[in-house]
Parts: C-alpha cells; structure tokens; sequence
C-alpha cells in the first residue's frame, strides 16, 4: 500500500471512532429532511415560495448545512488539531509530505460530504417527490464549485489558526453566513429581498443549486462568483497554510 | 568522517539570535548528548540538522547530506522524535507504528519493534489512554521503525516519573547497542552523565565546552556534571 493509500486508511479509522462529525455531516440533514417533511403543510405548494412546496425550496439549504459543517467545522478543527498537536510537524521529519495527511482529511471529508447531499437527494426524491435536478450538468458544476469554495474557506481557516479551537472560532466568519444566506436557519424566500439577493452570491452558491434543479436555468454571474470564491479562496489557503 | 558535522552555525529569528556560531562533530556509533538550559538553542541546533529550518550561515553534514538540499534522502536514514510531538488520541500503538512503517523503504518489522520496545500488551491500545513513559516509547518506537543509522531524541524523559526514566535510559542504550548513534538533546545532567559517551554544552546560541562528561567535571573540578554545568555556564556569562 502507498504512503497515501495508508494514511487514508488510518485517517478514516480516526474519523469513524469520534464519529460525531461523520454523524453530523451525513445524517443531520437527512434527519431535518425528513422531520420537516413530517410538518403538516411542509409537503404542500405555497404562494410564499413562490408556488413551491417548502419541502422543494429547503433542499438546497440541506446541501448547504451538509457542506458548512465538513468543511467550515469538521476539517479546519480536524487540520488545526494536527498542527497543534506537532503531527504535521513529526510527519514533516519522515520520507512523507505531511500534504498526504491534508490530502486524505479532504478526501474523506468530501466524500462524507458527498455521500451526505446523495442521502439527502435520495430521500427527497423517494420519500417527498421533490424530483432530481432537471439540469444535471448545472447542478453538478454547481456542486463541484460550491464545494471547492467552501473547503477551500475551510483551510484558510486551519492555515491561519494555531489551535484547534481557534480554527473553529476562525471558521465561524464563515460558517455563520453561509448557514444564513444558504437559508439553513430561516428558509431563503421568507428572507427579506436584498439578503436573498446577497445570498445569491454566498458559497456554496444555494440559489444556483435551486435553479439547476427547478430548471429556471443558472445565472452565469452567480457561477462566475463562485469560481472566484474557489480560486482565491484555494489560493490563499496554499499561500498561508504553514506545515509546523 | 564524523557521522554529523556542525561548522559555525547561525540562526536568528528576526532580530533574536538563537544559534550564535555553533560546531560540533558526533563520530558513528556515539550517544552525543546536546546539553543546555531551555532557550540556549538546542532544538533550533537540532531542527536545523533535521532540515526544518534553513540556517543563516555555517555548514551541516549529517550522513554527509545536506539537511536542506538533500532533505528526502536524509528522512530515510534519520529517525527522530520531537519533543511536545503528540499522536492523534484515538489512534492505535500498532496502528502508529504500522502507519509510519509504511513511510520507508526498508522498515522494521513492526512485531520485533513492539517486543523490543514493551510494547506488544500496549499495542492495541489507543495513543490517549497511555501513560508518559509508555508514550515516549512509542514515540522512540516510531523514531526506529525506519531502520535509521541516526536517532535523534529531543527531550526523551521530560515529564516521565524516575522509574519511566531509568527505563527510558536503558531503551537508549539498547538503541546504540544495535548500531545507531543517538543524539539526545536533554536538560537534565544525570542523563546526560549516564548515558552520554561526548557532550556539547549550549548556553545562549553558543556551545561552551565539547567533551566527555568526565572530563567536562575534571575540566572544572567539579564532583557531579551538574556542577560542571553551572559552572562552565556562569563563566561564559
């Protein structure tokens, strides 16, 4: 087996015994998912979501609450508790980069993450008809985009924190917002015109997400500052990230 | 050749000077102990020999490598444990040692390692249940398992109850009784005495004496190196 390979192996043990994060990130929302679907009224259309069943406008914000706890929680603690503890550092005395180690913590966090927002489609469709995406190749960019974007705001936030603790406090600036705007604590059409506006443009981009699946068609501009968020977000975490 | 040559080594952080014109040799097959109170340079010296941190002038030669230039040659050849280096809690002794086998070319045989080290009833525990002496010989387990010609041990008995140290001394001297030269950075004389063939005493970025730590004592007349110690420091103050 590969230094990488092993690593990734071991890493995962890790991840599953304090499996409160795993939990969390894949459960959580497929949890709310089906508790909001139980609400009376939740599963039926409304002139307030603009002809919507609540439950069809609420997805996107599930992928958002997904997304927000793996990467802006779960990794920079994870990454953060490395550096403080000096394994970064131990590793950086071996034959082996300790970029592996950072590589496998994306790894399974994405897949988690991944696996989450699948559970999540998966129930929607199965058990309250909200259909799969209609633009599946939007909302897969989408996807991929938002995801970027969110890690990568994650590991600025484990780059410039020394502890794990304060990574998490860090990635609160972060977390905060994107939970809000992505219309995790209060769903995006009761939020008043120009928050939703703002919102549009927030990682990992729920609006964009919402129109890919209803198939109003994705606007190229929100995509466009989602890339931004990606590339400079990815950029100033490799610029900042310190190995000790 | 020496197996680690130190020529004038400086290093500053900013405006702190840390390492003020260091040298020293270690020959094959030696425990050199570095020596010195905390903040005379002993681990920026170290750091440096491991190529974690680039120096401001002088020479190394470790393995006749350039720590720097030739950092992923020399991370197969020298084991290391860092003080204040901690295992993720949850992780496993077994699973420590088999993660970091798999880093190296020629690894130890993880079993062999675990016997050698009183380690195997430990081993499928996790790292956050053991106690200070039983995680130093896991970290000292990990410095072995690549099959190093060099060990270096920062601070190996820092914290640990006397009974954890005289264990801990007599795991060291098992390391070089299998042909690997030990550099041991301590603050604590009566180790050094005990296990040290040669030492080097730093005090503020310089080494003050080189020699064995008998005589380093006749140098001085002192009866213990401890004494030694406080007066070959106080008289380069």
């Amino acid at each position: 087996m590969t230094a990488f390979a092993k690593i990734t192996a071991t890493e995962t043990k890790l991840f599953l015994r304090s499996p409160f994060m795993a939990v969390a990130g894949l459960l959580l929302p497929a949890v709310l998912l089906l508790a909001i679907g139980a609400i009376p009224g939740m599963t039926k259309p409304s002139e307030v979501t603009g002809g919507y069943r609540f439950i069809d406008a609420w997805v996107p914000s599930l992928i958002v609450m997904s997304l927000a706890m793996l990467a802006l929680q779960s990794i920079p603690a994870a990454v953060a508790a490395y550096r403080e503890q000096g394994v970064l550092r131990r590793l950086a005395t071996t034959p082996v980069h300790p970029a592996n180690l950072l590589g496998a913590q994306l790894l399974i966090h994405v897949v988690v993450a991944l696996a989450g927002i699948g559970l999540v489609l998966g129930l929607a469709d199965a058990v309250y008809d909200v259909p799969l995406p209609k633009h599946p190749v939007s909302f897969a960019l989408t996807l991929v985009l938002g995801t970027v974007s969110m890690f990568a705001l994650g590991l600025v936030a484990a780059a410039v924190a020394r502890t794990a603790r304060a990574a998490g406090a860090i990635a609160m600036v972060a977390f905060v917002p994107a939970m809000f705007f992505g219309g995790v604590y209060l769903p995006r059409p009761l939020l008043p015109e120009v928050v939703r506006r703002i919102g549009d443009y927030v990682p990992p981009g729920s609006q964009s997400l919402q129109d890919a699946w209803v198939g109003t068609g994705v606007q190229p501009l929100q995509l466009v500052v989602l890339a931004a968020f990606a590339v400079t977000g990815t950029a100033l975490a490799a610029r900042l990230f310190r190995w000790e | 050749m020496p197996l680690i040559e130190v020529t004038d080594l400086r290093k500053s952080y900013g405006s702190r000077v840390a390492v003020h014109g260091v040298s020293f040799t270690v020959e094959r097959g030696e425990i050199f102990g570095i020596l010195g109170t905390n903040g005379a340079g002993k681990t920026t010296t170290v750091e440096c020999l491991q190529g974690l941190r680039r120096a401001d002038g002088g020479t190394i030669s470790v393995l006749g490598l350039d720590p720097v230039a030739d950092r992923a040659a020399l991370t197969r050849r020298v084991g290391v444990q860092l003080q204040e280096s901690r295992l993720p809690a949850k992780l496993r002794v077994r699973e420590a040692l088999e993660l970091f086998a798999s880093f190296y070319p020629d690894p130890a045989d993880v079993d062999v390692l675990l016997d050698r080290l009183g380690l195997r009833e430990h081993a499928c525990r996790s790292f956050g249940k053991l106690s200070g002496g039983q995680k130093q010989r896991v970290s000292v387990a990990l410095a072995l398992v690549g099959q190093p010609e060099l060990a270096i041990l920062d601070e190996l008995t820092t914290g640990l109850d006397p009974h954890a140290r005289r264990e801990t001394w007599e795991l060291v001297e098992g390391i070089r009784a299998t042909g690997v030269t030990v550099l041991l950075v301590t603050h604590f004389m009566d180790e050094a005495e005990r296990l040290c063939d040669r030492v080097a005493i730093f005090d503020a970025g310089r080494v003050v004496a080189t020699g064995t730590p008998g005589g380093l004592r006749q140098s001085v007349n002192a009866s213990t190196l401890d004494d030694a110690f406080v007066s070959l420091t106080r008289s380069a103050r």
